[in-house]
């Protein structure tokens, strides 16, 4: 951190706030201490100052006095810079401060703690904040490392390229997408949009995106369409598909607690050997199905479907071979 | 404060002066716990903010402070008592994270959510928008989950013991259990029940997906002076010392295990294979992983576990000699079943 940096930015901001007029840069150098003399390094250091001040989301102006001034002049709107006024109540600010604490240690936390810091300096109570017994501490974490570069792009309305590694599939490819927004479901991160390669809408997961997200086009250049829903987008790709089979299984009496919990019926089978149950139960695909009941090993058995019967000795083969 | 930025700095600054002009006369000490800095960096932020000078037109210090006898007053902020707006991340933050609250069962203090979503969103104006495209889902799978919610909220409010059955998934077990619960967490979009478990004397976590049934006791709860909630932010499940080291190889097909499952490292393998290596106190959860990967993992390391699961399998295989060969009814029967739905 540099103090002079600091300084200079809080004067620049001072001076570009106590303003009407638009003042050039030669009048700011005027006025602002700290600039350096040499025009090059000047003009250089000013950018970057202007664009940290637009980082922070100070609403930096540019425009002329007088349509034939030669030069842009800069300045800083006092009602564009100013929270409005926002009174809270105790009980708000109760559930800001559990709001806030949601994204500890995450992605937005930093944003979330400079919200904060906003608001007290509004008049805002930080007692207030702590009020509410804390019976509920909800958490969201982003340890996705693609959740940052997303966000932006999300935010910014930039297309981006990333690789990304398709479920069950042993290279990465590489996709364009627009991206249309970010959802948390089920504890995973999605991002949804337009596939450019694929001409398509896709969801894609970030915790299979394999290195680092790339912009590939300026802010604004992504149109989210009026109507599309981020939020369905992943719950149609995420969501599980219905139970629509019967099995019919021998479940080793007493075990087996989570297949029974589900099951249609559970019944003693007279005919069979003893200190085996018959459960019936529903099931929507083969596969996922043949996985669970394969996790069972020696206490479950499928009698019916012969596929599914067929689909969990090949796993139970596979653990041998 | 090595690690703070210029512009980080430059927002604690900016937020300073309208911190003390809102509340006329505040102390150091308070200031200083609410910026998140000691004393001595706060009175170096203040010496700062004085001695802002503009040199043209005419020289002036835009900014008049004082911090004597420990007391802040502004006597003099330009244009700057109120504070900067808020940044779309900001509003962002904040938005995305009530209507993630708003979605919780048993939140009470449904009005004051809502009235300050409202203010929020009005005081933001258009960084606002950008929040609409986050959106956070809370894991409420059907209405069972959500009325357990609900009931488990009563017992906490009043204070009452409750009789868990609650299902342990890595040993296909259902546990019986008196629990004085403490409070409900939300971690990654899933609801916990955490509490005093007086069978493992000790604080246990609970998922509610899990619990099998519920009953709220006539007994207050009693949680011993130790009962303390876990730090949520140092992660809900800590590995211990006496956790058993398990290594796995995993094809392309098997590699959701390592999303799925916290893994002490992974590493990437020709052919999208990967190997992980994980630590836990209980092994049963990865001998039944390692009967549904089949082929598409195989456990390495320990070898009693890898003797383990070769024995389950095959008597699993065995059992589809002896048991359905010998009971293969005729398949009209086993329609019957099916029908009987």
């Amino acid at each position: 951190m540099s103090k002079r940096k600091t300084e200079r930015l809080l004067g620049l901001v001072v001076c570009l706030l106590s303003t009407s007029r638009y003042l050039t840069a030669d009048q700011i150098r005027q006025a602002v201490p700290g600039y350096p003399e040499q025009d090059e390094l000047f003009k250089r250091m000013f950018e970057r100052d202007k664009e940290d001040l637009r980082d922070l989301g100070v609403p930096l102006e540019t425009g002329l006095n007088h349509p034939f001034d030669d030069d842009p002049g800069y300045r800083i709107r006092q009602q564009a810079y100013e929270l409005p006024e926002l009174r809270l109540e105790a009980d708000e600010a109760a559930v800001l401060g559990l709001a806030a604490r949601v994204w500890q240690r995450a992605e937005l936390a930093g944003a979330a703690a400079g919200a904060l810091l906003k608001l007290r300096a509004a008049g805002m109570d930080a007692a207030d904040e702590q009020r509410v017994p804390q019976v509920i501490e909800p958490r969201l974490g982003t340890p996705e490392p693609a959740f940052g570069p997303l966000w932006e792009a999300v935010r910014d309305r930039r297309p981006v390229t990333f690789s990304y590694r398709a479920a069950g599939r042993s290279e990465p490819q590489r996709r364009e997408l627009e991206p249309w927004g970010v959802v948390n479901r089920h504890g995973r991160w999605y991002v949804a949009g337009w596939d450019r390669g694929r001409d398509d809408t896709r969801v894609f997961r970030l915790g299979r995106i394999a290195g680092a997200v790339k912009f590939c086009g300026p802010p604004g250049s992504v149109t989210v369409p009026d109507g599309a829903d981020v939020r369905e987008l992943v719950r149609d790709w995420d969501s599980a598909p219905a139970r629509e089979h019967t099995a019919v299984l021998r479940v080793r009496s007493g075990t087996g607690v989570g297949l029974r919990q589900h099951a249609v019926s559970v019944r003693a089978d007279e005919t069979g050997p003893p200190g085996w149950d018959l459960v019936t139960t529903r099931f929507a695909d083969v596969g996922s199905f043949a996985d669970y009941a394969a996790s069972f090993g020696p206490d479950a058995v499928i009698l019916d479907p012969p596929d599914l019967r067929e689909a969990v000795i090949a796993r139970l083969k596979g653990v041998l071979a | 404060m090595s690690a703070v930025t210029s512009t980080e700095r430059l927002q604690r600054l900016l937020a300073l002066v309208p911190y003390v002009v809102s509340r006329k006369v505040v102390g150091l000490a308070e200031t200083a716990a609410d910026f998140g800095v000691s004393e001595r960096e706060l009175v170096d932020d203040l010496n700062l903010l004085w001695c802002v000078e503009l040199r043209a037109p005419d020289p002036y210090c835009p900014i008049d402070l004082s911090y004597e006898g420990g007391e802040i007053v502004v006597s003099q902020a330009e244009s700057m008592g109120r504070p900067l707006r808020l940044a779309v991340d900001e509003a962002s933050a904040l938005l995305v994270a009530l209507r993630m609250l708003a979605e919780l069962p048993g939140l009470e203090d449904r009005s004051a959510m809502s009235r300050l979503i409202a203010k929020l969103e009005a005081a933001a104006g258009e960084a606002a928008s950008a929040s609409a495209q986050v959106a956070v889902q809370v894991d409420l799978q059907g209405d069972g989950t959500a009325s357990l919610a609900a009931r488990i909220n009563a017992a906490i409010a009043a204070g009452r013991r409750v009789h868990l059955r609650y299902y342990v998934p890595g040993r296909d077990e259902a546990t019986e259990r008196d629990v004085d619960p403490m409070r409900m967490l939300v971690v990654e979009g899933r609801p916990y029940l955490e509490g005093w478990c007086l069978r493992a004397e000790g604080m246990r976590v609970f998922r509610l997906d899990r619990v099998l049934a519920l009953t709220v006791l006539d007994q207050a709860a009693a949680p011993p002076p130790e009962a303390t909630p876990v730090d949520v932010d140092q992660g809900l499940f800590r590995p211990s010392p006496d956790d058993v080291h398990v290594e796995l190889e995993l094809s392309a097909e098997g590699r959701w295990v390592a999303e799925y499952y916290p893994c002490e490292s992974v590493t990437d393998l020709p052919d999208g294979r990967l190997r992980v290596v994980l630590r836990t106190p209980d092994t049963g959860w990865v001998r039944r992983l390692a009967l549904r990967l089949g082929e598409d993992g195989r456990v390495i390391a320990p070898p009693e576990l890898v003797a383990e699961i070769r024995d389950a399998a095959t008597a699993a295989l065995a059992n589809y000699v002896v048991l359905s060969a010998a009971a293969r009814r005729p398949p009209a029967q086993t329609a019957c079943f099916g029908a009987a739905v």
